[in-house]
C-alpha cells in the first residue's frame, strides 16, 4: 500500500448550538465530534466504528462540509478544505463523494436514474455534454445494473439496486475520495454481501480511497484496512484491522469486539457487557469519557483525558487511548 | 415504504408506462372514487367554459338599462327576469361570472407564486431570515382576510388590479406557511445532502430537487384558495369596494338586488346561487384533490 496521505484530519471538532429560552439564545453545545485527529491513505478503507451518537456519522459531514465544523482542519490532498470559499469548495467536490445510508431517501423520486447521473456529471461539468447518456450507461454497467434500466425512476429499484444507482452517481465525477456513511447498514445481509464486493471492486478498477463509516463489526472487518473506534466524540482506538480484532487494546474495543456473534455453538466466548447508557454528548463525563461504563475506571479515568498512546505490546499505527493498557494487558 | 405496495406498482409498471403518467391514471383513479370531488371538478370545468364562452353568446349587453321592463319576474325572454335599470340579470350574470373567476384564479396565482418563493427561501435558508419572515407572516395571517382587504383597498383605491392585489396579498402568508413546512421535510432528505455533496448551487436544489417534491400540498391549497378569493372579491363589490356599477360583478349584483330583497327577491337569487355555486365547487374538488394526492390516504 501506498502510504501517502490523501486526507488529513486534525483536531476537527463539531459542536451544535442548542438554542433555547428567550429570543433563542445559545443555552448549551452538543459536543457530537470533540478533537479527532487521523488521517487516511491513498488507495485504503478506514473504517469508523461505534455506536450510534458517537460522531461517527458527523465525521463524515464535516469532512464533506455538509455541516461546517466548529474547529480543527481538514487537509484534503495537500489543499486545507475549510479555507476554501464557497465556489472554490464547490469545484472541490468533484473529488469527495458521498454514499449515504438509506437508498430509499437518497435519490429525488422525480428523475429517472439518467437524469440523476447526468445532472451529477452536468453540475461539475465532468463529461461533455454529447457523451453524459453514454458515461451514464457505461457507469450502470460498471455498477451492476443494465443499460435498459437507464430511463426508470428510483421507485421501479430495489433497495440494493438503487444503492448502486447512488453509488454510481458517486462515481460518476471521478472522485477520489468516497465517504460511505452507514452504506450497507439499510440492506438485507446478502445484499449487504453484494454491494461490499462492489465496492471493493470499484476501490482497485478507479484506485478510490473509502471512509467507510459503519456500526456493523462484520461488514467492516470485511472491507477495512484500518479501522478507527469512536466513542462519544473521540476516537477510543485506530488500528489496522488485523490487530485491533486479534489484539484490541481498549475496553471499549474490547466489549464492541466481545458483541460479535461466533457462528460455532461450542465455543464458549467470554461476552463483555456494558452497564448503563451513553452518557449524553452535552455534558461529557470529565477525564475518560467511558470512565463511567469502564470495568477498570480509577480516579485518574475521571480526572484525566487519555491521549492515544503505542504501546510495545501493540504494532506500529495502533495506538489506544485509555490509562490502564499495561494494567489491563498484564491481567490477561 | 411499504414494500409490498413497491411490488405491485413494479408488478404494475410497464416500460412504456412513464410513472407522471401512471400517477396521473392513479391519481384520477382517486378522484373518480370520490364523488363529490370529481361532481366539483366538472362543475369547475363548466363554470370556466361558461365564463370564457358565455359572453360572446349572450344577445343583450349587460349594461344597457331599459326602463320599460325593470323589475320583471325570470321569463322566457328574461331566464333570471331584469333588475331594477332593466337589465336582464342572466346577462349580467354570465359577464359577472367571468369577472369574478378572473380575480379569483389571477389573485391566487399571483399570490400562490409569491407565498412560494417566499416560503421556499425561509424554508431552505432558515435562521435569522426565515424568523423574520415567519414573523411577518403571523401579522398578516392575524388580520381577517376581507379586512386587509379592505384596508388595502382604502389606502389604494377601488379598482379591479387593486382588488387583485389585495386578495393576492392576504394569499402570500397561508401558502408561505404549507411551503416553509414541506421545504423543511424535504431539505433534510438525503438526496439534498447529496446534491450538496456534489456542489450544486442553491438555485439548483431548489428549483430542480426541492420544489418538484412540494408540488402537490401547493395545488391543494390554490385550489381550496380560489374558493375564498372568489368570496372575498364579490364581498368587496358588495360593500362597495372593488368592482364598480355598471360592471356585473356577481357580488355587486347581490348588492343591486339587495334593496329589492322583498319585492323582487330574483334580482340577489341568481348571483348568489352563481357565488355559491363557485366556491363550493373549488372547496369540494380541492378536498377531494387533498385526499387523492395524500399518500396517507391511499389505502382503500
Amino acid at each position: 500500500m501506498s502510504q501517502k496521505e490523501l486526507l488529513k484530519v486534525n483536531n476537527l471538532k463539531q459542536h451544535f448550538p442548542i438554542k433555547g429560552g428567550f429570543l433563542g439564545r445559545t443555552v448549551n453545545h452538543v459536543k457530537a465530534v470533540d478533537d479527532v485527529t487521523f488521517d487516511i491513505y491513498e488507495g485504503e478503507t478506514l473504517s469508523v466504528v461505534g455506536e450510534s451518537g458517537c460522531g461517527k456519522s458527523t465525521t463524515g459531514r464535516a469532512i464533506l462540509r455538509l455541516d461546517e465544523p466548529t474547529d480543527g482542519s481538514i487537509e484534503f490532498d495537500g489543499v486545507d478544505l475549510l479555507a476554501l470559499n464557497k465556489r472554490e469548495m464547490r469545484k472541490k467536490r468533484k473529488d469527495l463523494q458521498v454514499i449515504f445510508q438509506d437508498p430509499y431517501a437518497s435519490l429525488n423520486p422525480r428523475q429517472t436514474v439518467a437524469q440523476i447521473l447526468m445532472e451529477a456529471m452536468a453540475i461539475q461539468k465532468a463529461v461533455p455534454k454529447a457523451k453524459r447518456r453514454e458515461r451514464a450507461i457505461e457507469l450502470l454497467e460498471t455498477v451492476g445494473l443494465n443499460a435498459d434500466q437507464i430511463d426508470r425512476y428510483p421507485h421501479e429499484f430495489s433497495g440494493g439496486q438503487r444503492q448502486r444507482i447512488g453509488i454510481a452517481r458517486a462515481l460518476s465525477v471521478d472522485p477520489k475520495l468516497i465517504i460511505c456513511d452507514e452504506a450497507v447498514s439499510a440492506l438485507d445481509v446478502s445484499v449487504q454481501a453484494q454491494v461490499l464486493n462492489l465496492l471493493k471492486k470499484l476501490q482497485k478498477e478507479f484506485n478510490l480511497t473509502f471512509l467507510f463509516i459503519a456500526h456493523d463489526l462484520g461488514v467492516v472487518r470485511h472491507i477495512s484496512d484500518r479501522i478507527i473506534v469512536m466513542y462519544l466524540g473521540k476516537i477510543v482506538e485506530i488500528a489496522d484491522k488485523k490487530s485491533l480484532f486479534e489484539n484490541p487494546q481498549h475496553p471499549y474495543t474490547k466489549a464492541l469486539l466481545s458483541s460479535i456473534p461466533t457462528p460455532d455453538p461450542e465455543v464458549k466466548k467470554e461476552r463483555i457487557i456494558l452497564k448503563g447508557d451513553v452518557p449524553s454528548p452535552i455534558n461529557p463525563p470529565q477525564g475518560c469519557r467511558f470512565h463511567t461504563r469502564c470495568p477498570f475506571a480509577t480516579d485518574i479515568c475521571r480526572q484525566e483525558a487519555p491521549a492515544l498512546r503505542n504501546l510495545d505490546n501493540m504494532k506500529e499505527g495502533h495506538r489506544a487511548a485509555c490509562h490502564h493498557i499495561e494494567k489491563i494487558a498484564a491481567e490477561q | 415504504m411499504n414494500t409490498e405496495q413497491m411490488k405491485q406498482t413494479n408488478i404494475k409498471a410497464t416500460k412504456k408506462d412513464r410513472p407522471w403518467k401512471r400517477s396521473l391514471k392513479d391519481f384520477y383513479k382517486k378522484l373518480v372514487k370520490n364523488k363529490s370531488a370529481l361532481i366539483g371538478g366538472y362543475l369547475i370545468i363548466i363554470l370556466i367554459i361558461i365564463a370564457i364562452v358565455g359572453p360572446f353568446l349572450t344577445t343583450l349587453d349587460p349594461a344597457k338599462p331599459d326602463y320599460a321592463i325593470k323589475l320583471e319576474e325570470p321569463s322566457a325572454d328574461h331566464w333570471f327576469g331584469t333588475d331594477h335599470h332593466g337589465r336582464d340579470i342572466f346577462t349580467r350574470v354570465i359577464h359577472g361570472l367571468w369577472i369574478t373567476m378572473f380575480i379569483g384564479f389571477t389573485a391566487t396565482i399571483l399570490g400562490s407564486i409569491a407565498g412560494v418563493i417566499i416560503g421556499i427561501v425561509s424554508g431552505y435558508y432558515g435562521g435569522k431570515i426565515d424568523a423574520v419572515i415567519m414573523r411577518f407572516m403571523d401579522i398578516l395571517l392575524a388580520f381577517p382576510g376581507i379586512l386587509l382587504a379592505l384596508a388595502l383597498i382604502s389606502i389604494l383605491e377601488p379598482s379591479r388590479s387593486n382588488v387583485i392585489y389585495a386578495i393576492a396579498i392576504f394569499a402570500i402568508p397561508t401558502f408561505a406557511r404549507i411551503v416553509r413546512g414541506s421545504t423543511l421535510a424535504t431539505k433534510n432528505l438525503e438526496y439534498i445532502d447529496a446534491m450538496k455533496a456534489l456542489g450544486a448551487s442553491d438555485l439548483r436544489i431548489i428549483s430542480k430537487h426541492i420544489f418538484p417534491n412540494i408540488l402537490s400540498p401547493i395545488i391543494v391549497q390554490a385550489s381550496l384558495f380560489i374558493a375564498n378569493a372568489v368570496i372575498t372579491a364579490s364581498g368587496l363589490s358588495f360593500l362597495g369596494m372593488g368592482e364598480q356599477p355598471p360592471s356585473p360583478e356577481l357580488g355587486a349584483l347581490l348588492s343591486d338586488g339587495r334593496d329589492f330583497m322583498w319585492d323582487a327577491g330574483h334580482i340577489a337569487l341568481f348571483p348568489g346561487l352563481v357565488i355559491m355555486l363557485i366556491v363550493l365547487a373549488f372547496n369540494v374538488f380541492g378536498d377531494g384533490l387533498r385526499d387523492a394526492l395524500d399518500p396517507k390516504m391511499n389505502k382503500k
